[in-house]
């Protein structure tokens, strides 16, 4: 029997029946038709472990492309070859993450998409390098994963340099436009090479645009209470704090500045893990004119809309997770129809000359240089009545920013 | 030097996060005193407690800590039938075979939790998490301390109910020789089944104090379990005093740590203390010579 993946899949659902995406719609030949061999991909994501919500939207993210990709006919070029996934849990653990491209490797994958973390996506693309595997990094923010040199890696995304680099341009503009409200600023960042990475860049250039940095705060995940950091923040009296960590951490920091009334201009977030639908519409107090600069889909694409409902009508958020992953499988079918076949060599040639066109995104063209997309970029948000508003880049917002946010009573 | 205001602000904090860890640790200890077995599914049933108060308030809209009663006593019904059906019947007396099967629990707890709940961080968000009051620098949430005064009353009824009622005793005599307790008539069986369910009960009643200013994710009940390992051996295994006292000082020292360290050297305060008093009392503060 052919099982498909339903168009409107809910992410309960998906997790259970992972095994059965694996050997599902997507490889069985149908009987009587010559069918030529499926090209088997390797996701990687974290699907258990302390991010393993964001691990198992990145999968609801990968059914859906790969449904979709493999509805429309699979790769032409390549007589309609559908895409095969395999599907691999990291467990947010390195070596686990390497042990999984091993693993798929065996079974004769073609390409990689993961990893959600920095340090396994790493890893896990130097191990796929032994093999000459194309391996494109869906979600991981450390610009060491494309500043190494290695040929068979691609991230379509932006890395946290130029997320940081947007981010601190659109403060500076809010701070400007705000008579230079915010003089200096507390930096609260995971220990992890995402946080770390991230907060060392926002510290150097915080001072560019007139913030000058009292404190870098580290913490570890899980981090049971943001008291004492509250506190600590609260005897520096900065007016901004800039926060960069992960989902829990970021609603829990989040939710002690609101408790103690820590007096703020403004709470800013680059890649904020905590930064989405789930988080302003359950806690509305708490989120109100908070901003992320973050990776967010293109409002006015008509395509991401629907994707986008597509998603909500399964009992899912749209996350970014999804959307990128989604769109990542997207540009690794796109590059097998050019390469016309998933020779390994020639794939990679197809991938890094890629003008793929990212719909849902608000990026610019695409343009590979040592596997970094030079055309992608990020989206500043702000949290705004319960919703999340685009703020910037111009073109694409659809709020105009509340800075500095009022004071509590 | 820091502010002698922020540093008392930080013992503050640090008292009012150590009530929740005297009412995980006091169950860890009670579950070893009596069986004396480390209850490796401690951090599983927490969490599962807590995804308990996180669908009453969801489902039924019923505020947490109005949930205390429902949920401590639906938690000690699970643990002790859980250890009737499950961990009693199959250990067949042995403590090696009692640790499997609560750490088997806790595979099977957690990984249910995640197909079943999935892996999203789940919070509530009670009216009254905005309110707090103010004590010099400190300012300390209204539902952080009414989970502290509620962790210490609950500590206190049970210490006196350990102290003074007949289950009680025969609790305590059983801890302290199993065989006597036998020979005089105590049901062995069934007292075990009831102190592993206590023990269950006092991580019903943290999730409810924990829920107002906590998330729950399927691993998040990991983030204490650990921390009242330490408390249950630097207080002395099964010392229920030693619970209460090591959980307030690991509270205060990881407070100061992270005060005076920062928030990351700050753990490092917690092994410090650890190690000092287990140099100076290997048995730990209260803790006899098993």
């Amino acid at each position: 029997m052919k099982k498909q993946i339903g168009v409107s899949v809910s992410r309960r659902g998906f997790v259970a029946g992972s095994a059965a995406v694996a050997a599902g719609s997507l490889g069985f030949p149908t009987i009587g038709g010559a069918q030529p061999a499926p090209v088997k991909v390797g996701f990687i994501h974290p699907v258990t472990g302390f991010v393993a919500y964001n691990g198992q939207q990145a999968r609801l993210g990968v059914a859906m492309a790969v449904d979709d990709v493999n509805k429309a006919g699979g790769i032409k070029s390549m007589g309609g070859a559908k895409i095969e996934p395999l599907l691999g849990d990291s467990q947010s653990k390195v070596e686990v993450g390497v042990a999984e491209v091993e693993k798929m490797n065996e079974q004769g994958v073609a390409a990689y998409i993961g990893c959600y973390q920095s340090p396994v996506g790493i890893a896990a693309s130097q191990a796929a390098a032994k093999y000459n595997t194309p391996f494109l990094i869906d979600v991981g923010a450390s610009d060491l994963i494309v500043n190494r040199g290695l040929k068979n890696v691609f991230r379509l995304k932006p890395g946290f340099g130029v997320c940081v680099d947007q981010g601190i341009a659109a403060l500076g503009a809010l701070n400007t436009a705000a008579g230079g409200v915010a003089k200096s600023a507390v930096i609260v960042h995971e220990s992890g090479e995402f946080g770390t990475g991230t907060a060392k860049l926002l510290g150097g250039k915080l001072p560019s645009i007139g913030i000058q940095v009292k404190e870098l705060i580290a913490h570890d995940n899980p981090t049971r209470n943001f008291d004492n950091i509250a506190l600590r923040i609260r005897s520096l009296a900065p007016e901004i704090v800039m926060m960069s960590n992960y989902q829990n951490e970021y609603v829990l920091l989040a939710r002690t500045l609101f408790q103690q009334k820590v007096n703020l201009a403004g709470m800013f977030s680059v890649l904020g893990g905590g930064f989405n639908y789930k988080f302003i519409k359950e806690m509305p107090d708490v989120s109100q004119f908070m901003m992320d600069t973050n990776h967010w889909f293109n409002p006015k694409s008509a395509k991401a809309q629907a994707l986008k409902k597509r998603v909500e009508d399964g009992g899912n958020l749209f996350t970014f997770e999804v959307y990128l992953a989604y769109t990542n499988v997207a540009f690794l079918a796109d590059s097998l129809e050019r390469a016309g076949s998933a020779d390994k060599e020639k794939l990679l040639a197809a991938l890094a000359s890629s003008t793929f066109k990212a719909e849902l995104m608000p990026y610019g063209p695409t343009q590979f240089v040592n596997g970094q997309n030079q055309g992608a970029r990020a989206a500043v948000m702000q949290s705004l009545k319960g919703d999340i508003e685009v703020i910037a880049p111009e073109e694409f917002a659809s709020a105009k920013a509340v800075f500095p946010k009022p004071k509590f009573s | 030097m820091l502010d002698p205001a922020i540093i008392f602000a930080g013992v503050l904090n640090g008292l009012l996060a150590g009530g929740i860890y005297v009412l995980v640790a006091v169950g860890l200890t009670l579950i070893y005193g009596v069986l004396h077995i480390i209850n490796f599914a401690h951090g599983s049933l927490l969490m599962l407690a807590m995804y308990a108060v996180f669908f009453l308030w969801r489902l039924l809209g019923i505020d947490p800590y109005v949930a205390l009663p429902l949920v401590i006593g639906g938690a000690f019904i699970f643990g002790f039938v859980l250890y009737r059906l499950l961990i009693g019947r199959f250990s067949h007396g042995r403590d090696e075979n009692i640790l499997l099967l609560t750490l088997g629990v806790s595979i099977v707890v957690d990984n249910a939790a995640l197909l079943f709940f999935g892996g999203d961080t789940e919070t509530i968000a009670v009216p009254y998490a905005g309110t707090f009051v103010e004590l010099g620098a400190a300012f300390l949430p209204l539902p952080k301390i009414i989970s502290f005064v509620a962790s210490v009353l609950l500590c206190a009824g049970l210490g006196i109910y350990m102290a003074k009622s007949d289950t009680g005793k025969a609790i305590r005599a059983l801890a302290k020789e199993r065989h006597g307790a036998r020979l005089v008539g105590i049901d062995v069986d069934k007292l075990f089944a009831v102190s592993y369910g206590i023990g269950i009960a006092c991580l019903g009643a943290a999730a409810c104090l924990l829920m107002p200013t906590f998330y729950v994710t399927p691993s998040s009940g990991y983030a204490f379990v650990l921390v009242a390992f330490t408390i249950v051996v630097l207080g002395g295994m099964g010392s229920f005093t030693g619970a209460a006292v090591g959980g307030f000082l690991i509270g205060v020292t990881e407070s100061l740590g992270g005060l005076f360290l920062g928030e990351q050297l700050g753990q490092i305060g917690i092994s410090l203390i650890f190690i000092l008093i287990l140099l100076f009392k290997p048995t730990g503060l209260f803790g006899g010579g098993r």
